[in-house]
This record gives C-alpha cells, sequence and structure tokens, in this order.
C-alpha cells in the first residue's frame, strides 16, 4: 500500500504548485500558477470573481485535471487516489446541495470516514464537530431546511470530521481546503470560523481557503495568494500583499487601506489608492 | 405537505435525541421481515382453495431446496400440488421480483441523485423487455442456436443487455457533470421508452399466436405462469444483486453531496456508479425476463421508506427489499383473487397504486425545487 513520507522530510509538510494550469474544456481558465504553501500556515487566495480561485483550489483537492506540478506532501496530486487524498484533506465546496433529506447528523456523518470510530466514538465526533462550528444541539435537524450560513456550518463540521487531528499519527499534517468558507455567515459566526481554521493551522495542520472578504483576510491570513484573470498576480507574506496599489490593481477599482486604533491589522477601505 | 406529517411525526416522536435515525430504521428492519414472512404464508393460504399452510410449513423448505415431488405422509395430495408447483413458486417469485425492483429503484435513484428515477419509469425495463421479447419470439428460429446454449438463462441474460444498453444510454443523454435533470431524465425515458417499445411492436409480426399472448403479458406485466424454472432462471441473478447492493451504502450515501464531495472524502465514484448501472440492469432484466413490466414499486417504496426511516442507504437498502417483496406479493394475492376464477395482471394494480404516488412526489418536487 501507500507508505507515507518521513516527517522530517520538508517536502511532508508542504504544499507545492508549480506553473499549474488548468483548462475545462479548450478554455484555459488557469495559467502558470506557482506558490508554496507549509502547514503550520493560514494561506489564504483572493482576486475578483471569475479570477480562477475555485477552479484552482479544485486542482489542488484532485477533482480538476491540471497540466504542470501540484505536490502535496511531496505526491502529485492527479495521481493520488480518492481514498488516500480523503485522508490527507478535506475539501469545503463554494456551493453544497444535499439529493436527498437528510438530517444534519447524518450529512455530517458522511465525514468519519475513519473506519476505527465506533458508533459511540461516530457520535461523539459528530457532536464536537457541530459544536465547533456553533451548531450546537443540530443534530436531528433537517438539512434541506437550514438557512445558507448554517448549511454552510454544517458542510464545515464534516470535513472536520474528516480530518479531525490536524497532525496524522504518523506525523504528518492534514490539510483543509475551503471555498468561501464564510462568505454567506454574519459577522460573529465569521469570526468564530476564522479562528477555528487559524485554529488548526496553529496546530500544525495546513489551510487554504479563496477568501472574499479583505478585512477578514488580513485578520487571519499569514500568507496571500491573489488571482487576477486566471493568473497569480501576487503572492507574499500578509503585510506584503496587503498594500493600497496592489489591491486595487488586483480589484480594478481604488482601495485604500487603514488601521483602527492600536490594532496591527489593516482595513481595507473604497478609496485613495489609484487604478492602474 | 400533509400527506409526509404522519410519518414524519412518527419519525420525529421515535428519534428523540441526537438525530440518530438508525435504532429506528433496524426496528422498521425487523418489522419488515416480519410482516414478510406473514405476507407469504397469507398469499399460500388465499386462492380458490383454501389451504391449511401452517401444517404443510415445516415440509416446504425441503421442496424448495431438494426438489422432492410427492406430497409427505398425512397430507392431501391436492394441497400439495397446488401450494409446492402453483402457490410457492409465484410466492417466491414475487418476493423475489418485488425484492429487485424496489432496490433497483433505491439504487437508481441514488445513482441519478433524484427520487424520481426508477427503471420502470426512464424507459430501462422498456429496453429490458424488447431483450427479452426478442428471444420469446425468435428464440425457435434465428436466434435458436443461442438460445441452445444458454438455456433458460437465455430471456434473462437478454433482458439484461437491454436494460444495460438503455441506462447507459439515458445516463450519457441525463446527465451533464455529475447532475441529472429531472426534466431531462423523464423525457429521454420517454423517449427511449417509446422506442424500444416500437421495436418490440415490430416482433409481433414475427410472432406466432402462442407467442403473441406470451408478448402481451409483458406490457401489462403478471406472474401468472410461474414455476419453478423461472424462479431458478432468476433468483442467481437477483440474489447477486441483493447480496452486492450492502456494499454500495456508503458509496451511495456519500453520492447524496454531489460526486465531487463523494470523490473528496474518499469514495471511488466511477467505480460505484459502474457497479451500480451493472447491478440495476441486471435486476430489472432478470425481473421483466420472468414477470414482464411491473410498474412503480421502485418509486413507491424507497420513497415510503425514506420518508420513515430516513435516507441512509444502508438501511433504506435491504428494508426496499422487504418492502417492495411484501408490497408485490400483496399486490400479486389481490391479482388473482379480486376477478376470481379469472385474474388482473399484476401490473394494473400496481400501476394504479403506484401511478398517482409517482404524481404527488412530482407535484411535491416541483413546490419545493421548481424541478
Ligand atoms: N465548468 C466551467 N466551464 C467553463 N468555464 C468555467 C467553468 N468553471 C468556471 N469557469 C470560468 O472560469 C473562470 C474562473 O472561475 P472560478 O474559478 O469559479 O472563479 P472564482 O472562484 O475566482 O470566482 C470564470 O470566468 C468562469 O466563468
Ligand atoms: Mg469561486
Amino acid at each position: 500500500m501507500h507508505q507515507f513520507k518521513l516527517a522530517e522530510d520538508p517536502s511532508s509538510s508542504e504544499l507545492h504548485v508549480e506553473r499549474a494550469s488548468v483548462s475545462i474544456g479548450r478554455v484555459q481558465i488557469v495559467q502558470d500558477v506557482s506558490f508554496h504553501a507549509h502547514a503550520g500556515e493560514f494561506v489564504a487566495i483572493i482576486g475578483p470573481s471569475g479570477s480562477g480561485k475555485t477552479t484552482l483550489l479544485k486542482a489542488m483537492t484532485g477533482e480538476l485535471s491540471y497540466s504542470g506540478s501540484i505536490r502535496l506532501a511531496g505526491m502529485e496530486t492527479g495521481k493520488l487516489s480518492a481514498e488516500y487524498l480523503a485522508q490527507m484533506r478535506g475539501v469545503l465546496p463554494q456551493a453544497s446541495q444535499i439529493s436527498f433529506p437528510l438530517n444534519v447528523s447524518e450529512v455530517v456523518g458522511l465525514g468519519v470516514i475513519d473506519r476505527r470510530q465506533g458508533r459511540d466514538g461516530r457520535a461523539r465526533r459528530i457532536r464536537d464537530a457541530l459544536a465547533k462550528v456553533g451548531l450546537h444541539g443540530f443534530e436531528g435537524r433537517s438539512y434541506q431546511e437550514l438557512s445558507g450560513g448554517e448549511q454552510q456550518r454544517v458542510q464545515l463540521a464534516r470535513v472536520l470530521c474528516q480530518v479531525w487531528e490536524p497532525v496524522a499519527d504518523d506525523g504528518n499534517p492534514r490539510w483543509l481546503f475551503l471555498d468561501e468558507p464564510v462568505s454567506s455567515l454574519d459577522i460573529k459566526h465569521q469570526y468564530q470560523i476564522m479562528q477555528l481554521a487559524a485554529g488548526y493551522a496553529a496546530a500544525g495542520g495546513g489551510v487554504v481557503a479563496v477568501m472574499h472578504d479583505l478585512n477578514l483576510t488580513a485578520a487571519f491570513a499569514d500568507r496571500i495568494l491573489v488571482m487576477k484573470g486566471g493568473k497569480r498576480l501576487s503572492f507574499g507574506g500578509r503585510d506584503e500583499v496587503m498594500q493600497a496599489d496592489l489591491l486595487s490593481e488586483a480589484y480594478d477599482f481604488p482601495l485604500a487601506l487603514t488601521r483602527s486604533g492600536e490594532s496591527d491589522v489593516p482595513l481595507v477601505v473604497p478609496g485613495g489608492g489609484s487604478v492602474r | 405537505m400533509t400527506g409526509i406529517a404522519l410519518p414524519d411525526l412518527f419519525a420525529r416522536r421515535f428519534v428523540s435525541s441526537g438525530g440518530n435515525r438508525e435504532p429506528l430504521a433496524r426496528a422498521a428492519l425487523v418489522l419488515l421481515a416480519v410482516v414478510a414472512g406473514l405476507t407469504m404464508l397469507v398469499s399460500l393460504a388465499i386462492g380458490p382453495i383454501a389451504i391449511p399452510v401452517l401444517e404443510l410449513l415445516p415440509h416446504m423448505p425441503g421442496r424448495v431446496l431438494a426438489a422432492s415431488a410427492g406430497a409427505p405422509e398425512g397430507v392431501s395430495a391436492r394441497d400439495w400440488i397446488v401450494v409446492t408447483e402453483i402457490r410457492l413458486p409465484r410466492v417466491v417469485l414475487g418476493a423475489l421480483v418485488g425484492a429487485a425492483l424496489a432496490v433497483a429503484g433505491a439504487v437508481m435513484q441514488g445513482l441519478f441523485r433524484n427520487p424520481l428515477a426508477d427503471p420502470g419509469i426512464v424507459g430501462v425495463s422498456a429496453g429490458a423487455g424488447l431483450g427479452a421479447a426478442l428471444f420469446i419470439v425468435l428464440g425457435n428460429t434465428a436466434l435458436a442456436s443461442v438460445m441452445a446454449i444458454l438455456g433458460i438463462y437465455a430471456v434473462p441474460l437478454a433482458a439484461f443487455i437491454g436494460g444495460l444498453i438503455t441506462t447507459l444510454l439515458l445516463y450519457r443523454i441525463g446527465t451533464r457533470g455529475g447532475i441529472t435533470s429531472v426534466a431531462t431524465l423523464l423525457l429521454a425515458g420517454i423517449a427511449l421508452g417509446a422506442l424500444t417499445g416500437a421495436m418490440t411492436g415490430l416482433l409481433v409480426y414475427a410472432a406466432d399466436d402462442q407467442q403473441l399472448r406470451d408478448l402481451q403479458f409483458w406490457g401489462l406485466g403478471s406472474l401468472a405462469g410461474s414455476n419453478w424454472e423461472k424462479v431458478a432462471s432468476a433468483a442467481p441473478i437477483i440474489g447477486v444483486m441483493l447480496v452486492s447492493v450492502p456494499f454500495l451504502a456508503r458509496g451511495l450515501n456519500g453520492l447524496t453531496l454531489g460526486e465531487a464531495a463523494a470523490s473528496h472524502i474518499g469514495i471511488r465514484v466511477q467505480r460505484l456508479k459502474n457497479i451500480s448501472i451493472l447491478l440495476v440492469a441486471a435486476a430489472t432484466g432478470a425481473s421483466v425476463a420472468v414477470s414482464g413490466g411491473i410498474g412503480f414499486v421502485g418509486i413507491v417504496v424507497p420513497h415510503l421508506l425514506r420518508l420513515t426511516i430516513g435516507p441512509d442507504h444502508k438501511y433504506l437498502l435491504p428494508a426496499s427489499a422487504l418492502l417492495g417483496a411484501i408490497l408485490l406479493i400483496a399486490a400479486d394475492t389481490l391479482a388473482r383473487t379480486i376477478v376470481a376464477p379469472a385474474e388482473l395482471p399484476i401490473g394494473i394494480i400496481t400501476a394504479f397504486a403506484g401511478a398517482p404516488f409517482f404524481l404527488w412526489i412530482l407535484l411535491r418536487k416541483r413546490g419545493l425545487t421548481g424541478l
């Protein structure tokens, strides 16, 4: 069977994307994107709608085929089996519809792929995951009757169940790939979920999240990839990327940065910067 | 919404905490198994001749397993013949066909992610019927050599191939990026059903009188003429399906999230789809070969069960097998007693009960999603 690389091997805790391109049909949607991420970091992908963020994420999670190279823990993701990938990373899609009237605990339970969990362990894992996303006591509710924000959090709980420990038994980190995890949440739950994701990274896991909200990105991301027109516009640490002219260029809209109070987190506001 | 209030309420009562419907589902399986046994006994007892079934019961396993003819001591020879050569094979065949149709419906609905997918409605049964009709009509002439090799399995096998081709075509036509549109699926099913129906119609010209009568039975569906040979031809195929279907449960559950998300949690989606399609076509083929076009079992049974025990395939699939068997045996008992000494084709009864039910699901679903 598969052999995990030893944990000391530095590549085993990295995501390496090198000159990755993705085409759907004949149209090339992502072109020549390179960046790398370490487990233990929260990496945000930002950029205007249609800039290829979701498409790039789908290539990283094994859903779309790509040219170039995308290596997770040193292995080309396009060559890994669904079962193997499922052990090392969880994926929160941008939108999730289910086809039959499952209740919340049944949806979350689909994420418990660890066969060693007994019936009780399973129920406990489901309950804990729901508590983490602020949905304590929702187990018996019908998924289809929840609000969009609640559904999104149920899906996140499902993903958390799948990669519960940020670091696997063999010492290898696990990864969360999240597509706009907080875009339909209210402000309290946005912060709650962002803290949860940042905590996952702080505990040694890897987090790659497509982000819509620049202020949340500034508050939580360690490194940021900026996409525009299917290409990488910039990649770097938070302070490198959170620059008025760079963001203005990315979004084709004048943006400025301010700071509120003693906080060292910049706030992005309209106006001021020049549009190139 | 009033229609679902009762089972829903029942389910909510039973599941007081934790949203865990499994205890309810397990209890339902036990209940269904008991009811299935009782239904079989009642069906054996009822008919033009009343049979003291309980007295004969201890002797029956021997007949089924060893094919030993002759009445055991102390049993009226007439009763014995009626039960073992007429009613028992019919009940066994009804149970097999009912289980196969219901499970095929449940699997197909999981695969197409659509509660209205059913081998009968989307034309798979019609495709299987064409395969079977080919051998019924041409089995003694053009296809005699194939018939000689395959024996009693020729008709089920041809029905399987006809069903398989139709399922593959449907999947090609009705599914885009893992998502099936209800409208496309149903319309494609109508078109394919009409096409295969027309081809079956052509065979009428090549058929003699006996074959014509046999063909007519396809259109309506009937368990009349059940015998042990038919049981033997269908049982291996349906048996394989019923045994392998539990292994699909996790995959079909994952598929409720969509193909991409199912793959993300480690399900090999392509393999799952291939196996499901094969099993649906095989079970539909075997059922159609021995009983013609009995409709709606595959729609009604899984839908009723989802409303009561929930959509978890781990329980839905075995419960569908049991409830399918129960309903089909009950409908068949009705079919052969309601206008006695004549007989109604059972397909008429399942259609009378099932078609309004289908419309009800359709209207309810349209209310929710606009189709
Ligand atoms: N399945 C598809 N077929 C054709 N074009 C697509 C498909 N998916 C996405 N696109 C196109 O690719 C571009 C990038 O899409 P996406 O990656 O979803 O952007 P983002 O997530 O950054 O908003 C868009 O122009 C979109 O229209
Ligand atoms: Mg997107």
